[in-house]
């Protein structure tokens, strides 16, 4: 996969276009992080993915800080707003977590929408890319190229190593058989508020980086169909799958780039393929794949 | 008059517009709870359902020249019909699995639904006349009542409470209450389960659909009139207690109600007032006000 992303630019893939593959490739497997393995569907995605973005977005251009402070602080506020948020919703199960992360998401979209500071429906635009440690200058599209390729592999590196780390076994344990889990004396709420955590933490770094790279906070990144976009990502590539939701996300974003054209179709096409995936193809792409090789991806 | 430094006509009006949404929280969040009760699917696409019942009065009155009260009685039944089309073909291979792919899948209905009309009718709102014998309105002295506005609440008030009682209070009711927590024993006494799930489906949607043929002389028709309600509704629904009849038809119209204070009092909270309320009371009472800690 690596040898794929340093390579693509020199193979004439525009670079922007890979650029935003691996931030919507990140925010996947941060998602997945939770839902995969933690067994919990979110659907507020969004708010940790444009809530990033704002932070970003403003630290950066309002406060001239540099990329790397950006990111981080950005990175910083979702960890934050995940860990309040984790509190509320890991109370319910299921479905109600689903719905709880969606009313929480649409509080941060409507403040998203009514604060001062991320200019409503216009957005935060003409943010500075900046000087990374106040060197080197962003604007150059290599730099730029391999500062996002950077995060995507330090992200993606971290999930796989929480994934398999003693944590992550547990938490897997935990979405098999919850009951069983804590009648083994693990603390089931404790081991999802800090899978929860994580995952929110990665979808904002994801966030900012994208904010960064495009210049731009949106009120699309915070809407609820963003969140939308993530499940059907992690959906199509294969859910529980450590590569599943890199090739979700680029199979969705390419999709969206070269489909665009079509306007409300490509809502259209969204929806078939998720009713396809959820109705034949329930293990995704990778997981499809896996199963045949007999291998878990 | 004032009341607390608020003028009475703007503060009624406020109340009037809230207990308005209130009737189409209270309609939508009583469909989802009954579908919710009898199939546990939280049925992502309730919200395109009650647009795709906005669209049949208007495609009725359109093309076929059917007036208002003949699209209230045939848009539910036809939306109903698409619903049961649906749960027959796709929904019911869901039952055995998580029930999240049921969310997923009508997640992307909801999609399909959306996309397809919004390529046939764009995305701007199309407007739909109120029916000549419901215009005018009362002037009730202290503000003036719309009868159109008098005529929703009140049929989607009678609607709720019927539905309620049938649920709680009728033989039919019991069959479904039973269905809910036990399928094969209700099976066994030799009642058709599979067919009433699908009835109930079909039903449940009919009610959205209902409710957006209110909705259309209130608001425009437009293909995404459903996407945004459908999210405030779940959280009505999860305030209220999810599955509870009487906790969705209570809490639709008193956050409507709660809703439409905010907007006299504190304007810039009163889309977000809702949450809020969620929020309080999940961490106060998790099952929600009226539902049952399981």
């Amino acid at each position: 996969m690596m040898v794929v992303l340093i390579a693509a630019p020199f193979l004439g893939v525009y670079p922007v276009f890979m650029m935003k593959v691996m931030c919507f490739a990140l925010f996947a497997c941060a998602f997945n992080l939770l839902l995969g393995f933690g067994g919990l569907l979110s659907f507020g995605h969004a708010m940790f993915l444009g809530g990033a973005g704002y932070a970003a977005a403003h630290s950066a251009k309002v406060w001239g800080f540099t990329p790397e402070l950006a990111v981080l602080f950005a990175t910083a506020c979702t960890a934050a707003l995940g860990w309040v948020t984790g509190l509320l919703a890991i109370r319910r199960q299921g479905i109600y977590f689903a719905m709880i992360t969606l009313a929480l998401a649409q509080m941060v979209f409507f403040f998203s929408l009514q604060a001062p500071f991320t200019h409503g429906e216009d957005g935060i635009q003409a943010v500075p890319r900046g000087k990374l440690f106040g060197l080197i200058d962003l604007s150059q599209p290599s730099a730029m190229y391999i500062f996002v390729l950077l995060i995507f592999v330090i992200g993606f590196a971290l999930i796989y190593r929480i994934v398999h780390s003693p944590f992550g076994q547990v938490l897997q344990a935990i979405r098999e058989n919850e009951a069983r889990a804590i009648s083994l004396g693990y603390d089931a709420d404790k081991f999802k508020h800090r899978a929860y955590v994580l995952s929110a933490t990665l979808s904002g770094l994801a966030g900012a980086t994208k904010a960064i790279l495009f210049q731009l906070a949106s009120l699309t990144d915070v809407h609820w169909g963003m969140s939308g976009e993530v499940v059907l990502m992690t959906l199509v590539g294969g859910m529980g799958t450590i590569f599943g939701p890199v090739v979700g996300a680029a199979v969705i974003v390419t999709m969206q780039n070269y489909l665009a054209e079509l306007g409300a179709w490509v809502t259209v096409v969204q929806g078939v393929i998720f009713v396809i995936c959820v109705l034949l193809f329930r293990r995704g792409i990778v997981g499809e794949i896996g199963n045949w090789l007999k291998k878990s991806l | 008059m004032d009341i607390f430094g608020i003028p009475v006509q703007a503060l009624m009006g406020q109340l009037l517009i809230g207990l308005i949404n209130g009737s189409f929280y209270a309609l939508l969040s009583l469909g989802l709870a009954v579908i919710f009760g009898l199939l546990n699917i939280i049925n992502f696409a309730h919200g395109a359902f009650y647009m795709m019942g906005a669209f049949g009065a208007y495609l009725l009155l359109n093309k076929l020249g059917l007036n208002y009260w003949w699209a209230l009685l045939l848009s539910p039944i036809i939306v109903g019909a698409v619903g049961v089309v649906l749960e027959r073909t796709m929904l019911k291979r869901l039952y055995q699995l998580d029930h999240l792919y049921g969310l997923l899948l009508t997640f992307g209905l909801a999609l399909i639904i959306q996309g397809l009309f919004r390529n046939e009718f764009g995305s701007s709102g199309l407007p739909y006349a109120i029916p000549a014998q419901l215009s005018g309105g009362q002037n009730l002295g202290f503000m003036f009542l719309p009868n159109y506005r008098a005529w929703v609440i009140v049929a989607s008030l009678i609607v709720c409470l019927l539905t309620w009682y049938v649920i709680e209070h009728t033989r039919l009711g019991g069959y479904l209450r039973a269905a809910t927590e036990n399928p094969q024993l209700v099976q066994a006494f030799g009642i058709n389960v599979p067919r009433m799930i699908t009835l109930t489906f079909g039903f449940g949607v009919g009610l959205a659909a209902l409710a957006g043929v209110m909705a259309a002389p209130i608001y425009q028709v437009g293909p995404l009139m459903g996407a945004d309600l459908i999210i405030v509704v779940f959280a009505v629904v999860v305030i209220g207690g999810m599955g509870s009849i009487m906790g969705a038809i209570v809490t639709g119209f008193g956050l409507g109600l709660v809703e439409g204070l905010t907007k006299v009092f504190y304007p810039e909270a009163s889309t977000t007032v809702i949450f809020v309320i969620m929020t309080i009371v999940l961490l106060l009472r998790p099952a929600g006000l009226f539902g049952a800690e399981k």
